[in-house]
């Protein structure tokens, strides 16, 4: 352990050293050690979710519903009557991906100190997010239209707690995505205001960063319980 | 991380040294800043202590009048009518208010007293001070932290005053008897139960914001010098309360926020072709179980995250008070890491009698046997440290070794409720009320007695009255044990019964009943003595002594103990020392070496001492 180095900050020391106070020992801020416990946090609270899903689910599988069935329309006007199964959530799905790529290059811009860089990528984050939500909305009050609600199932869905589970977590993801873009609204704000270019750096940005990729990571494993299994 | 390197005031928090040479920079608190609204770890940590008091007063009482209806279940106590009204008509407590009482008693004492107040007191206190550093990592989070928990507390007791009573379906909410929001099944199901739902919302955001604060601080913010095997055990346990929180909360939150969708939307994600007066409601596919699984996962850590700050402060007292070292350092640090792991995995024996499989079960009471192994260490290791030590007998050491005492009797009837064929007969019976009223009620409460006690100086510069301090103790002691010990007796006794009046069998328990009943109501009032000594001792207690005083602050260091709080002065001031920041040269536990009574952690090491490792 003791020989083992790492670079951290202006020189190169030992591991041992590292915890021996006085510095961070990973050699990063107190909020991003926090972001990161809750992170490990929030997991749980997904966890939690999909664990119930899992649950109900194989107590009942036999009569379970089949997402390509579910899930087989684009609940926009012009698209009526098309069977496409999963091209809208693909669509979804996508713009998760690219406003992960643009918060990548947005705390990218920040280590730059980059100013105008930040917003120029924080804009696309925020409108994909923003889409995102409203592609959500659509999508609920399609299925809803057709009969699948929380507490009733359509007929395509057979069981009433497909329709819960999937309000319900679906739902609990929105208010995460949704969040995300409060902050990062916020996070504009305080770029233009030139709040980061005054304190010396965009840890900010990357915090933030660090829960939306989170909130898009979860997202698969939603995608995949709901929309794939 | 070439063009962004961290700044060492970042790491070190918000708190530069600018901030405590002088105040010219900044603006002198006001009042509500200063006593209210504040981000200073020492505020927080009273705010924290003295809400916890008002809650044990509370939860106490409520056990008081409980074990008033179990003790005289025939007569009538007509102040009883003038105090609660319409919930003891006649001077009788009725079995609704029964019910809720004993709901709450177990949420407050839980979360409230035994959460809130123990590890929220004396995570915030004692962090700051013994790593030695400024103040927590984010001073305005752990403000939030309080706050979110100031809220619960306002909304469960607003709950009270309900028409209909508070949640009255037992702390661990079960449905399908908590999932029907249906006050002809059962009073405490209308409104009392969501607010006591919204309180444990605000409950579980206290806790995270709190428990994210207290691993960041303890990661980051250690003084120079202060690794991780140098850190006192009060340290570790709090880092590894606060990582338990975080991780098993969630559980909670997911199950508690379920079974509002069941009660409010008329989800079915607990319920399942639910009868009520004859007629099939309209619940389909859910599971109730699911629920249980849920609730103890956080449920079985809980008990962790209450009792690992009282062993942390107990091995912290044994050893200043024997004026030994710590018996087996490293035995210690790695049991606690080993209780962590396995609290994670022994949920499901609370589940013995839900239709669990068995050969799942016996998973689940081997690793209940296995928690015994670390928790044995410890217990092991407090008597070694007080074997053959200079023992003081102090008001915290009276409390510690009762600690221990506590644990070990409380323990032992663990170890036989963890077999499952043991626990199908034992469930639900007054044994298991007495296991774990011993082993995390009574035990955890004399952990934070001997904080209190010990760190009462810390807090106020003052000491707390002794002999109110050991009249407190020896009923305390003597008392929990005339109530929880007989207990083990009446093993056929189901809990949570209004009366057994109607059950001839259980006549032989009467007098049983009535003196445990006696020696609550005793143990009740010695609480009280505790509390008048506590806010006197503020005020009129002894001063510590002032072994020196530099630059106006006064030092002094009241139980001659290592750890870096005795280094700050006496004088409570924001950013915790007047001057630099000690740095640390050796481990919290140097007592009787070198021909010295102690030497504290930031004295140099001599020159030729080998450091302790």
């Amino acid at each position: 352990m003791a020989s083992a180095t790492v670079e951290q900050g202006h020189g190169v020391v030992s591991e041992r050293e590292l915890w021996k106070g006085g510095r961070s020992p990973f050699g990063i801020s107190y909020g991003k050690v926090m972001m990161w416990y809750f992170l490990i946090s929030d997991t749980f609270t997904f966890a939690s979710f999909l664990i119930t899903y899992a649950s109900l689910r194989f107590t009942q599988s036999l009569s379970w519903p089949n997402p390509a069935e579910v899930f087989s329309s684009i609940p926009l006007s012009i698209f009526e009557g098309v069977k496409a199964p999963l091209v809208f959530v693909s669509f979804m799905t996508f713009l998760l991906i690219v406003s992960s790529y643009t918060m990548v290059r947005a705390v990218q811009e920040g280590y730059r100190m980059d100013r105008w860089g930040v917003i120029k990528f924080l804009i696309p984050t925020i409108i994909c997010g923003l889409m995102f939500l409203g592609c959500q909305y659509l999508e609920w009050s399609h299925l809803i239209a057709e009969g699948m609600t929380p507490t009733h199932a359509a007929d395509v869905t057979k069981v009433v707690n497909f329709g819960q589970l999937f309000f319900i977590i679906t739902g609990f993801h929105g208010l995460h995505v949704f969040g995300g873009v409060l902050l990062n609204t916020w996070l504009l704000v305080a770029t233009w205001n030139r709040t980061f270019e005054k304190r010396g750096h965009y840890e900010m940005v990357e915090k933030l960063g660090l829960y939306w990729h989170f909130v898009d990571l979860v997202w698969v494993y939603v995608f995949l319980c709901f929309y794939l299994l | 991380m070439s063009a962004h390197t961290t700044t060492t005031a970042d790491v070190h928090g918000h708190v530069d040294t600018d901030h405590i040479h002088g105040h010219e920079h900044h603006h002198e608190p006001t009042w509500l800043e200063t006593y209210v609204f504040s981000t200073d770890h020492k505020t927080i940590a009273k705010q924290f202590l003295i809400t916890g008091m008002f809650w044990g007063i509370v939860g106490g009482l409520l056990s008081v009048l409980f074990r008033l209806q179990l003790g005289w279940p025939n007569d009538t106590f007509p102040f009883l009518e003038s105090f609660l009204g319409k919930w003891a008509e006649g001077g009788k407590i009725s079995n609704e208010f029964y019910l809720a009482m004993v709901t709450m008693h177990g949420t407050i004492l839980v979360f409230f007293v035994l959460t809130g107040g123990l590890s929220g007191t004396f995570a915030n206190l004692l962090i700051p001070y013994q790593i030695g550093a400024r103040d927590m990592a984010s001073g305005f989070i752990n403000m939030l932290s309080y706050w979110f928990f100031f809220a619960a507390s306002v909304v469960l007791f607003i709950s009270f005053f309900l028409q209909t009573g508070p949640a009255s379906g037992g702390w661990t909410a079960y449905p399908p008897l908590n999932g029907l929001r249906d006050i002809s099944i059962n009073k405490g199901s209308g409104l009392g139960f969501d607010m006591w739902a919204l309180a444990m919302t605000f409950f579980i955001v206290s806790s995270l914001l709190g428990g994210l604060n207290y691993v960041a601080t303890i990661l980051n913010l250690r003084t120079k010098g202060m690794s991780m095997m140098k850190l006192p055990l009060t340290i570790w346990a709090f880092m590894f309360t606060a990582i338990l929180g975080i991780l098993s909360f969630p559980a909670l939150l997911a199950g508690v926020a379920l079974l509002e969708f069941d009660r409010l939307l008329g989800t079915s994600f607990y319920l399942n072709m639910i009868v009520v007066n004859g007629h099939l409601l309209d619940y389909r596919g859910g599971s109730p179980i699911l629920y249980q699984h849920l609730f103890w996962f956080l449920g079985h850590p809980e008990v962790y995250i209450i009792i690992l700050p009282a062993m942390g402060i107990v091995s912290e007292v044994l050893s200043v008070h024997s004026r030994k070292p710590i018996f087996g350092y490293r035995a210690m640090v790695v049991s606690i890491m080993a209780i962590v792991v396995i609290s994670f995995l022994v949920w499901a024996h609370h589940m013995f009698v839900t239709g669990l499989n068995p050969n799942l079960a016996a998973v689940f009471v081997l690793f209940t046997l296995l928690i015994a192994v670390p928790s044995a260490i410890k217990v092991f290791n407090w008597i070694g440290t007080i074997w053959k030590g200079s023992v003081r007998l102090s008001v915290p050491m009276m409390f510690a070794i009762g600690f221990v005492s506590m644990f070990i009797s409380g323990g032992l009837t663990g170890l036989m409720l963890g077999n499952s064929p043991i626990d199908i007969q034992l469930h639900d019976t007054y044994f298991v009320v007495a296991h774990f009223h011993i082993v995390m009620g009574v035990a955890a409460f004399f952990g934070m007695f001997a904080g209190v006690y010990h760190w009462f100086p810390r807090f106020y510069g003052r000491f707390m009255n002794d002999t109110l301090g050991y009249i407190h103790f020896y009923v305390t002691l003597i008392g929990g044990y005339a109530i929880f010990f007989p207990m083990h007796f009446m093993t056929g006794l189901p809990r949570r019964y209004y009366t057994f009046a109607n059950f001839e069998t259980f006549n032989n328990f009467n007098f049983l009943t009535q003196f445990i009943s006696i020696a609550a109501i005793v143990v009740f009032i010695a609480q009280l003595i505790f509390v008048v000594n506590f806010f006197y001792s503020i005020f009129n207690g002894r001063k510590v002594d002032v072994e020196r005083t530099e630059d106006g602050h006064t030092y002094g260091n009241p139980w001659e103990g290592t750890t870096l709080e005795w280094t700050a002065p006496i004088e409570r001031i924001h950013g915790n020392w007047a001057g630099e920041i000690p740095a640390v040269h050796r481990w919290p536990y140097d007592y009787s070496v070198n021909d010295k009574p102690y030497i504290s952690q930031n004295t140099p090491l001599a020159p030729g001492e080998v450091e302790h490792t």
